[in-house]
């Protein structure tokens, strides 16, 4: 565009005009690249699109009759999952939480915390559970010891940067007063961090019921297991309405905890 | 603050008595429905299998070490594939993401009566749906592939960014939009230059948060059939190599931690 008297244009973020051109023509080219190892088999994708109508015609006639039992149990059981590891998970996070924040540990402590957090949290669910349900065997404990583990990662490394974050004056009040360490840390650290933690408690009871409907792909229970039947079955009536079950349910979640963690903060 | 008579004299009470029994009945419930959770797991699972854990947990230990460690370079390409996969999957997604968002935030929306309740409900139907099912449904439609990993990407990421660019629209103060109107500027001018800064940065740091979501995400896609890394795990799962298996976590791993520095990086200079 060019430059008229009178135009006003917003400085630019990057000042040099050389590097915003070399910017932008390296994200271009690796974009390009990026998209060139992708091999597209046009007969397939024709052949497959041919089909779409039996996937999306799922969707228009949602059977919740005939697998109704399954779909119940299923759902019933990844409900029970997420409860119990939603729980396990915030008691067993404090902890790691706590062990995770630079005002309250030594350093070796900090470091195992902060490393093992970052782990639990590196793998994929599904990696998880193949592992667990190697160890433990198919059902539900694996699912709910696949989740504990995740969500000790997530509301862990959280409640750490919450601790970390927190107003020190009680704390060197608790400390002058010649406090010990746990009872500066249920007086001085806990009531500054406990509403925030079981905000994000009631958060991850989202993710995990999300989650507890795709570790039944790899043998984790729940209504994941339901679903994966009915897909190898090719039942996509039944597929669309398990899906539009849990979407309802994760919107109804999402409104619960939401007005739950408004009220909480 | 109550506060209530007792034999040595008065004492004060944090809730009063009807206070506590409501807190008394909540924490009751949600204890009674932990156990009804807890007994209902337990009624399905074998316990025999979880007790002798330890002893699988070592067998499938002996299995993965010494990891084979020549394998490493057979799964450059499948890393790289997952790598693409999510950069891809994510720049789609936020070009699909964001005006979804615009459509979606009150302020900004053509309709609060029709075009809003739909962006919405497309948004959270984007988020409930894991990007594995979102995969194994575009399995079945065109076929494995990176490509179904690319769209299953993005279709999950529209929800998360959409949702998370909509809330930053309307938490946006509203007065540099106003000023913008008032110096005579038309609505697509005053969203560009009084709104859009506002939620530029906030758009930079949830994509490159959702990229690291998405690498590790999209290391499992091929369980399905959609590309990366995750078809040389099935694979070396389904051939119960584990000595490949632990060389593939390891990869994952690196990946995934560079992955979270470089994305906390990118964040640390945006904010």
């Amino acid at each position: 565009m060019a430059d008229r008297a009178g135009t006003w244009r917003p400085p630019p973020r990057i000042q040099s005009g050389a590097l915003r051109a070399v910017l932008w023509v390296s994200v271009g080219l690796y974009l390009l690249a990026a998209a060139l190892t992708v091999e597209v088999e046009l007969a397939r994708v024709t052949e497959g699109l041919a089909r779409a109508g039996d996937l999306f015609g799922g969707w228009l006639r949602p059977d919740f009759v005939t697998r109704w039992t399954d779909i119940r149990a299923g759902l019933l059981e990844s409900l029970a999952m997420t409860a119990v590891a939603t729980a396990i998970g915030l008691v067993l996070s404090v902890p790691f939480g706590l062990g995770a924040a630079r005002n309250l540990v030594p350093a070796p402590v900090y470091i195992v915390c902060r490393g093992g957090l970052a782990v639990f949290r590196a793998f994929n669910e599904i990696l998880v559970a193949i592992l667990f349900v190697a160890m433990f065997g198919f059902g539900p404990f694996a699912g709910v010891m696949t989740l504990v583990v995740a969500s000790v990662g997530f509301l862990g490394k959280l409640l750490a940067e919450a601790v970390e974050e927190i107003d020190p004056s009680p704390l060197e009040a608790l400390t002058t007063a010649g406090a010990s360490w746990p009872s500066r840390v249920v007086f001085g650290v806990l009531p500054q961090v406990l509403p925030r933690l079981l905000g994000l408690g009631l958060y991850r009871l989202d993710i995990n019921f999300r989650e507890s409907a795709v570790i039944g792909l790899v043998g984790a229970g729940g209504i994941g297991a339901t679903l994966t039947t009915a897909f190898s079955r090719y039942e996509f009536e039944s597929v669309s309405s398990i899906l539009m079950l849990i979407i309802a349910m994760v919107f109804a979640a999402e409104m619960v905890s939401g007005h739950l963690r408004r009220r909480l903060l | 603050m109550p506060v209530s008579r007792e034999e040595g004299g008065r004492s004060w009470q944090r809730h009063s008595s009807a206070q506590s029994r409501a807190r008394f009945m909540i924490q009751l419930g949600i204890v009674a429905a932990l156990v009804a959770a807890w007994a209902s797991v337990s009624s399905q699972t074998t316990w025999s299998f979880v007790f002798d854990a330890g002893v699988q947990l070592r067998d499938m230990s002996m299995r993965m070490f010494p990891p084979d460690r020549g394998y490493v370079m057979v799964l450059l390409r499948p890393m790289i594939d997952t790598v693409h996969i999510a950069t891809l999957g994510t720049a789609l997604g936020v070009f699909i993401a964001v005006p979804l968002a615009f459509a979606a935030a009150r302020p900004t929306t053509p309709s609060r009566l029709y075009v809003r309740p739909v962006a919405l409900l497309l948004l959270v139907a984007s988020r409930s749906v894991n990007s594995i099912i979102w995969a194994l449904m575009l399995v079945v439609l065109i076929g494995p592939g990176i490509l179904a990993g690319i769209l299953a990407i993005a279709f999950r990421s529209v929800g998360f960014v959409g949702k998370l660019v909509y809330e930053a629209i309307e938490e946006a103060p509203e007065l540099p939009v106003t000023a913008m109107e008032t110096t005579g500027a038309g609505r697509a001018q005053s969203l560009a230059f009084g709104l859009v800064p506002q939620v530029l940065p906030t758009m930079a740091g949830v994509s490159v948060y959702r990229w690291e979501i998405n690498i590790r995400e999209a290391t499992i896609l091929g369980l399905v059939g959609a590309g990366g890394i995750g078809m040389a795990l099935q694979a070396s799962i389904d051939s119960l190599a584990w000595s490949q298996v632990s060389v593939i976590l390891l990869v994952i791993l690196g990946t995934v931690v560079v992955a979270e520095w470089v994305s906390a990086r990118v964040r640390k200079g945006l904010a």
